[in-house]
């Protein structure tokens, strides 16, 4: 009799334990279990990705259509190179769209922010996109006014 | 009565010390097959510590210990195993296991030995509670148990498996009266009926020398004396005899080592 | 004077290591050998139950409480930035990361560890490992590594429960209370907290942590000095130990896991 106590809680604990697991998975930390949304990978080069990190959203007007996938330094062209992942659903980015890099809120994190452009061709795998915006970094900024202050 | 005929378990110049005190120097031991043996000493002289040797729970610093032909020290994890299922131990506390019921503890080394399928185990358990007068303590739990009951559900473990060697850890210490008779009156009856070596560690000159065909005193890591309790009542030893009769001065002094008593006192006066 | 002073540094550091030997000793002892499972496992599950589900209640009400406060304080401080939004993913990252293995550690090795000390040191003190031994047993393998195995396998399903009850206590503040608006509340945590670096990592980091408590309070139930005296001893010696361990083990995974970010 005692045993059999035993064994329904120790049951129900390991099943507690499991389901604890799984709201972290889900409910906490958003795991995406449903096939990440397969994309195709579009490039742009910056002069300063400021603090950017791999998998940080890339949107467009505030929606999220990708992920950054990976940030390397392009040895021609001494810029860094932002590789990124957009969902294939999002295919109608042109090939003349602007990419900036943002800070969400006033201490958030750093994201892409797509501008679509006005051309026929949309961008597809492996494109590049040219038109873009590195971070505003603030010793720069603190510069360019006070370079603009000495001029007036 | 000289027990060489026949010694089941022969112990030949045992040394064994703990840190730099000498437990035993050159210990020999002959325990008769069959007979109830009483090993017998002032409190620390390391009986317990015998036991635990024979039992092969502690390795001797050198000498054998040799239960028929087997030297003890020297086993190995298997066989020393083995051997145990021909050793049955009943310690100073009992020792009973506090998770189990009466009946578990004693099926317990029944379970651990052997396959016996559950029906010839609850008989074997039944008749070992029947011989210690507790069948119908089968379903009790060790702390419902009185100290008496508990010491006679621990003998019956340890004759569970019918080994050919008991051993008794100070069995009669803090007894009551009925209690002690009973435990003696099982020691004895048993021994007889089943026909197995025992031996008796104990302090205890009254209860022992009632029972024992034959007794070691040990001291000072040595073997003082042996014999039948009645060769011992003769014996010319001083040592012997204040153990025998109980007697509070001898060799074992009364007064723990202090300096002159009058140099004492004066020296509480003139301060 | 210094000679005894350096004798008795050598002494101690020379009893330390030894103890330490001793206790990897019974470790291996304990785990390494034919697996028996048909005798294993009922006695597993027993220790789990005196391990893990008796645990269950403390764990639950601490971590609610921590839970809480974590959202009232990350609320109070981060509306002054303006980022209140952000209090779910404070709370959710403090716990995940930190404070569910850490802290269900600590409650565990106070609960749990202490009782496997005083369970195992009173079963040292009435001979009953003696007499397991005598009948053949050997209790390394019959009482001790159940124990281990139960401590090893509780901790990181206690660590969390312990976060998930957290979680959702300073859910009740934040969004309940506070009025935090629950959509970004949970949204924001799932963005930030990412499953194989935060949860996953904070899992391993609870089941080393089980690893060393429950290893320490069996050593120190086994290795005590059969009195009353030497059980309360190493009762308490079980728990400051591996309060200690825990905190500076934390502190070494942490740097492993989180230091490069």
């Amino acid at each position: 009799m005692r045993m059999r106590t035993v064994e329904i809680g120790v049951g129900a604990f390991m099943l507690a334990g499991l389901a604890a697991l799984i709201v972290l998975a889900l409910n906490v930390s958003g795991l995406n279990l449903s096939e990440q949304s397969k994309g195709y990978k579009v490039y742009a080069r910056f002069e300063n990705i400021g603090g950017l990190t791999p998998r940080a959203k890339v949107s467009m007007s505030g929606v999220q259509i990708g992920k950054v996938t990976a940030i390397r330094i392009d040895t021609r062209m001494l810029m860094a190179e932002v590789e990124m992942e957009i969902f294939n659903e999002v295919d109608y980015l042109t090939t003349d769209s602007s990419a900036s890099i943002l800070t969400a809120g006033l201490l958030g994190e750093q994201y892409i922010g797509v501008v679509p452009g006005a051309d026929e061709e949309v961008l597809g795998e492996g494109d590049f996109i040219e038109d873009t915006q590195s971070a505003l970094v603030l010793e720069e900024l603190i510069g360019k006014f006070l370079f603009n202050k000495v001029g007036e | 009565m000289k027990p060489e005929s026949d010694a089941i378990i022969d112990i030949r110049g045992l040394s064994f010390s703990r840190g730099d005190r000498p437990i035993f120097d050159g210990v020999d031991i002959k325990i008769p097959r069959g007979k109830v043996t009483a090993i017998m000493g002032p409190s620390g002289t390391g009986k317990t510590t015998l036991l635990k040797l024979i039992g092969g729970q502690l390795r001797p610093d050198r000498g054998d210990i040799l239960l028929d032909d087997l030297n003890i020290p020297t086993l190995g994890r298997r066989e020393l195993f083995e051997v145990r299922e021909r050793m049955g131990m009943l310690f100073q506390s009992g020792a009973l296991f506090t998770d189990m019921d009466v009946f578990e503890n004693i099926a317990f080394p029944l379970r651990v030995h052997t396959t016996l399928p559950e029906e010839m185990i609850r008989d074997i358990v039944l008749m070992k509670l029947q011989a210690v007068g507790l069948r119908g303590a089968r379903a009790l739990m060790p702390s419902e148990l009185s100290g008496g009951m508990a010491r006679r559900v621990a003998l019956a473990r340890a004759i569970s498996l019918d080994p050919d060697i008991v051993m008794y850890d100070e069995p009669f210490t803090g007894q009551d009266p009925i209690a002690m008779g009973v435990l003696v009156n099982l020691i004895r009856r048993l021994n007889q009926a089943l026909g197995h070596t025992s031996i008796i560690v104990s302090h205890d000159i009254k209860e022992t020398l009632g029972i024992a065909d034959y007794i070691y005193i040990l001291s000072d890591a040595k073997v003082i004396a042996s014999g039948t309790p009645k060769e011992l009542a003769d014996v010319d030893s001083d040592k012997v005899r204040q153990f025998m009769q109980g007697l509070p001065d001898g060799p074992v002094p009364f007064h723990y080592k202090a300096p002159d008593y009058m140099q004492d006192l004066l020296g509480e006066i003139q301060s | 004077m210094m000679l005894n002073m350096l004798q008795r540094l050598g002494h101690r550091s020379l009893s330390r290591l030894a103890a330490l030997g001793r206790a990897s000793q019974i470790l291996f002892q304990s785990l390494v050998a034919r697996p028996q499972p048909l005798v294993m496992l009922p006695l597993v599950l027993k220790q789990i139950w005196f391990v893990g589900v008796l645990s269950l209640v403390i764990i639950v009400v601490s971590g609610g409480f921590i839970g809480m406060v974590l959202g009232l304080q990350g609320y109070t401080i981060l509306v002054d930035y303006g980022s209140e939004q952000a209090v779910g993913q404070m709370v959710a990252l403090s716990l995940v990361r930190e404070l569910a293995p850490v802290v269900a550690a600590l409650l565990f090795a106070g609960r749990a560890g202490s009782a496997l000390t005083a369970e195992i040191g009173l079963m040292k003190a009435t001979e009953q490992l003696a007499s397991l031994e005598m009948i053949g047993v050997d209790p390394l393998r019959r009482i001790i590594a159940p124990r281990l195995w139960a401590g090893f396998i509780c901790m990181p399903l206690l660590a969390m429960i312990f976060a998930v009850v957290g979680i959702w206590g300073g859910s009740l503040v934040a969004v309940d209370w506070l009025g935090i608006y629950e959509g970004s509340f949970w949204a924001n945590m799932q963005q930030s907290v990412s499953f194989y670096d935060d949860v996953v990592n904070g899992i391993i980091k609870a089941v080393c942590f089980g690893l060393v408590v429950t290893w320490i309070a069996v050593f120190q139930g086994y290795d005590c000095i059969p009195t009353s005296e030497g059980i309360s001893q190493a009762t308490t010696r079980t728990v400051v130990y591996s309060s200690l361990a825990v905190l500076g083990l934390d502190f070494v995974l942490t740097a492993l896991m989180f230091g490069e970010l």
